[in-house]
């Protein structure tokens, strides 16, 4: 690899590959600007958390096999959601731990693996990411960003670095909002009571956008803000810092 | 007790619609867990006694046997008797035959989840022995007869006006009209009551938090002071204790009673925490003469054995209870037996079977927060994900979710495939969704749109659109 | 058809995947039971002496136990007297009969009621010693024996502790090595309590409320000067 040039391996996530494409190409913009060379192996669909967390061992490891592959050739591979980095960084070895000689390509992999705000500020050093957004904001932490990867300070200190933007934390900010993959549609009224929980959080802090790392969590959240008529907008973080605000509009709301 | 665990979403519709309920939780969700971090916040070796107590732990269950014969061996030396029971039967009987032998009609009992766990209440009822809970929280259950919502906080989900309504019902010596609003008036009356069952007991019965090998001592902790009176008070003590409470010395207790507690209630240390070792000695001028321990096996060795044995860390402190999201929004007497939370939805496939009991692993968001926050570090998650496994090695899980998952596999294994089906997928939903950016509703997709919104996708996926530009592949 | 002992033993081995520890095994473990070790203890309980006795009122304190200093256990049943005639009870207690109560000069006050023995549900007070006192958590800790029956603590509605300031140590582990030095290594009183605070419940509504089934009270009297080992 080139020390001042990595290449960086885009995992786009399969919630960001159908349902929002533009976080795929904030995150683009982010690591091009940082120096990176941006590959996407077309060879990739998604990390096999659905089958992991279904408890089908065998499909989520063939799928896990099918990334290890994918992203062999690459310096880093980045994905713009702690849930799937998290599935491929602490989850993968426990997968394979009944295969000691995958321990090699598996460690390999979960090496060169990153979300996306935490490889911007740790591994690429940008301390600061210009823009503007003019609104308050609060943001939430998706727990396997925070819990399995250590995702909080990260998107924090690279929204600094954009004018006209303020943080107004909520105060539960450590809870689930309910998404949970599969959970909220298994038991979805368990899951809408919680994301109702959250949508309260939210509008209690009085910011006007809500922003995130991850897509499950933002359907979700924004789903239930707009099923109450709240007009909060919800961003993936990678939007605001890429400056991409005019062209998408927020998540579920109308193209204007 | 009958296990209500396979009707999970029954019991949560029903626990979410309960406006008593609804309003405890609430009061719940700010208590604990501020309390806890506020007692953190002075302890800063908080994370090194859990390392330290984690290793306590897997050492002792690594010697179980060695330890068990040490424990038993120091109960004898010290007058006492051990009674092994491989299940709940063997448990109940025993109970029931030291009962006998000691001609006991009332029995006064500390707060156990062993004894909820084989339902020694309703067995002693149906043999004419008369059960008396002591803890004030097990007590105001039992006499409605419900099982406990909470580990260490029974009561949680009543309001102090259900509480009135059942001492108004059972106290038939106080007047009708007495004064009880006051949760001050309840406990009050309730030591009252409780006092004369004290003084009245032939037996007394209680859990342990933990059992000393060194000495052959067993450890309770309370804070009411009700534990104290029923090993201290009858004629014939009996502790019921699973095989995992046994560490090695009293410096081990030690350093897992600094964890207990501030886990728990958030304080530094429970008011009372009582080490007893064997009956009465000679000299003694109280204390009961006879002392019995029961060691159960109940499932432990199988789980000991098996990829659970992690579990048996727990200590009962109920931190990932308090700190569960899932609890928080439907209480404890949903999961459908005697415990509750992540531990419950760990614990109770692996005691009644995963068959039984399967929705309990399924309903959580494997948030991680239980982890985050046990003192013995457990790993509840990955557990719960160990549950989902064998279920789906047992073709347990139902069978759409099954196919689907197969479906999607299939598909997700094959990228071009994938892909092609995706932008199909994605273009059509655009298309309908396209004007609101959003559904209120989607056909087959009621779980999502019952409570939320589904936002509307772009309309192109990621990959197509780079292809379209030209992006680098590899 | 085996016992349940020998069944449930097998059992374990079992699923620990192996027979019987060997004997230079179990003498290794054995000698973890007869040497205990401690293991991390914080520096909350290792104050300097300086420290320990304004950390014990401290923390006891906060747990809703009351504390007054005495020159020396002279002055305690005149401390007693006070204390129940301010609380509103009866000036009779029930008190222990170890060597620290026996130095105590009960007579000083001949108008306190005193009574040795266990207690009974009538009795409104007790006053007893305590064997030491762990500046950590201001937890005290009570022997039971022949002199110091268990009921006294638990059963009265106050609980009056005579606490010899020179028995405050850092940590538990400083109160088992004490006791250790005692009684010898692996043995115990039928009884140890650690008290910390008066009874207490929260199980209605989250209600904190002192006095649940032991005292609503607990008053512990630090006492300076000589006092009986």
């Amino acid at each position: 690899m080139s020390a001042m040039r990595p290449t960086v391996g885009l995992f786009v996530t399969c919630l960001v590959d159908t349902m929002r494409p533009a976080v795929g190409f904030a995150a683009v913009k982010l690591l091009q600007d940082a120096g990176c060379e941006v590959v996407v192996p077309a060879a990739q669909t998604c990390c096999g958390q659905p089958a992991m967390n279904s408890g089908d061992r065998s499909d989520a490891k063939s799928l896990a096999r099918q990334v290890i592959k994918a992203f062999a050739q690459v310096d880093y591979v980045v994905a713009p959601s702690g849930s799937c980095a998290g599935t491929i960084k602490t989850h993968y070895p426990e997968l394979f731990d009944d295969e000691p000689e995958m321990a090699a390509a598996v460690a390999d992999l979960t090496e060169r693996t990153w979300e996306l705000t935490s490889f911007l500020t740790t591994v690429m050093k940008v301390a600061r990411v210009d823009g503007r957004y003019d609104g308050v904001v609060t943001y939430h932490d998706s727990c396997s960003g925070l819990r399995e990867l250590g995702v909080r300070p990260q998107p924090r200190a690279l929204l600094e670095g954009i004018d006209g933007l303020s943080v107004k934390e909520m105060e539960m900010r450590d809870t689930c909002c309910g998404f949970g993959g599969m959970f909220c549609v298994k038991y979805p009224e368990i899951s809408g009571k919680m994301v109702d929980a959250k949508a309260d959080e939210v509008l209690a802090t009085g910011a006007d956008t809500l922003l995130g790392g991850d897509l499950g969590c933002l359907l979700n959240i924004a789903g239930r803000l707009s099923r109450r008529g709240s007009r909060v907008r919800v961003r993936h973080v990678a939007e605001v810092l890429a400056g991409d605000i005019e062209e998408t509009p927020p998540i579920g709301a109308p193209r204007s | 007790m009958q296990s209500t665990a396979r009707v999970f979403p029954d019991n949560a519709h029903r626990a979410m619609g309960d406006v008593n309920l609804q309003a405890s939780l609430a009061r719940f969700s700010q208590g604990f867990p501020v309390k806890r971090r506020l007692a953190i916040d002075r302890l800063p070796e908080f994370d090194s006694l859990r390392d330290a107590a984690r290793d306590i732990k897997n050492h002792t269950l690594e010697n179980l046997d060695f330890y068990l014969e040490r424990f038993e061996e120091k109960v004898t030396e010290n007058g006492g008797r051990v009674h092994w029971c491989a299940d709940a039967e063997s448990a109940r009987q025993t109970v029931l035959s030291i009962c006998r032998e000691s001609g006991a009609h009332t029995v006064t009992k500390g707060k156990s989840m062993i004894g909820e766990e084989i339902g020694i209440n309703e067995f002693l009822e149906e043999h004419s022995v008369a059960p008396i809970e002591t803890d004030l929280g097990e007590y105001i259950i039992q006499l409605r007869h419900e099982p406990p919502s909470h580990i260490i906080a029974p009561a949680i989900h009543l309001s102090k006006e259900q509480v009135a309504d059942s001492f108004r019902e059972h106290h038939a010596e106080y007047p009708a009209d007495r004064p009880l609003e006051e949760p001050r008036a309840m406990l009050d009356e309730a030591r009252t009551v409780l006092r004369r069952k004290f003084l009245q007991a032939e037996v007394g019965i209680t859990g342990a938090n933990m059992l000393v090998a060194e000495t052959g001592s067993i450890v309770l902790v309370t804070n009411e002071g009700n534990g104290d009176l029923t090993q201290t008070l009858p004629q014939v003590q009996i502790v019921i204790a699973s095989l995992e409470k046994v560490v090695p010395t009293l410096e081990d207790a030690s350093t897992i009673l600094r964890l207990l507690a501030r886990s728990a209630t958030g304080q530094d240390l429970s008011v009372y925490t009582t080490f007893t070792t064997g009956p009465r000695r000679p000299e003694d001028l109280d204390g009961p003469p006879a002392f019995h321990v029961l060691l159960l096996d109940n499932g432990r060795s199988r789980m000991l054995g098996n990829e659970f044995r992690e579990m048996l860390r727990c200590i009962r402190c109920g931190a990932c209870i308090n700190h569960c999201p899932i609890y928080g929004a439907i209480g404890g007497h949903a999961y459908g037996w005697v415990y509750s939370g992540p531990m419950g939805a760990v614990l109770i496939p692996n005691l009644i079977g995963v068959d039984e009991a399967g929705h309990l692993p399924n309903a959580s968001t494997l948030c991680g927060r239980c982890e985050e926050v046990c003192p013995m570090r457990i790993p509840l998650p990955r557990m719960l994900r160990k549950l989902r496994d064998q279920q789906f090695e047992k073709k347990l899980s139902a069978k759409p979710v099954r196919w689907g998952l197969a479906g999607w596999a299939f598909v997700a294994r094959r990228p071009a495939l994938y892909q092609m089906v995706m932008q199909i997928g994605v273009a059509a939903l655009a298309a309908l969704g396209r004007k609101r950016g959003r559904f209120r509703w989607l056909p087959m997709a009621s779980g999502w749109t019952g409570a939320r919104d589904l936002p509307a996708p772009q309309g192109f996926t990621f990959q197509e659109m780079w292809s379209a530009r030209g992006g680098r592949r590899q | 058809m085996t016992d349940a002992r020998t069944s449930m033993l097998a059992a374990v081995r079992a699923a620990l995947g192996r027979e019987r520890l060997p004997d230079t095994e179990a003498a290794v473990l054995q000698r973890r039971l007869d040497e205990p070790r401690s293991n991390i203890v914080p520096a909350r309980g290792q104050p300097s002496p300086e420290e320990r006795i304004d950390r014990f009122i401290f923390e006891a304190e906060r747990v809703q136990a009351t504390v007054v200093r005495l020159a020396g256990l002279e002055e305690v049943p005149d401390a007693v007297v006070r204390y129940l005639r301010v609380a509103n009870m009866p000036s009779a207690v029930r008190i222990g009969d170890d060597a620290v109560m026996q130095a105590v000069p009960w007579h000083s006050e001949p108008l306190l009621e005193t009574a040795t023995g266990p207690a009974v549900d009538s009795d409104a007070a007790s006053v007893t010693s305590a064997f030491a006192g762990v500046a950590e958590t201001g937890t005290l800790i009570l022997l039971s024996g022949p002199k110091s029956p268990t009921t006294l603590n638990f059963l009265p509605e106050a609980h009056l502790v005579v606490l010899p300031s020179e028995r405050i140590v850092g940590s538990y582990e400083d109160a088992w090595q004490r006791l250790r030095g005692k009684l010898g290594n692996g043995r115990m009183p039928r009884v140890v309590n650690w008290i910390t605070g008066p009874s207490r419940t929260a199980d209605i509504e989250q209600t904190l409320l002192l006095g649940a089934h032991g005292p609503k009270r607990l008053q512990i009297m630090l006492v300076d000067g000589e006092c009986p080992q």
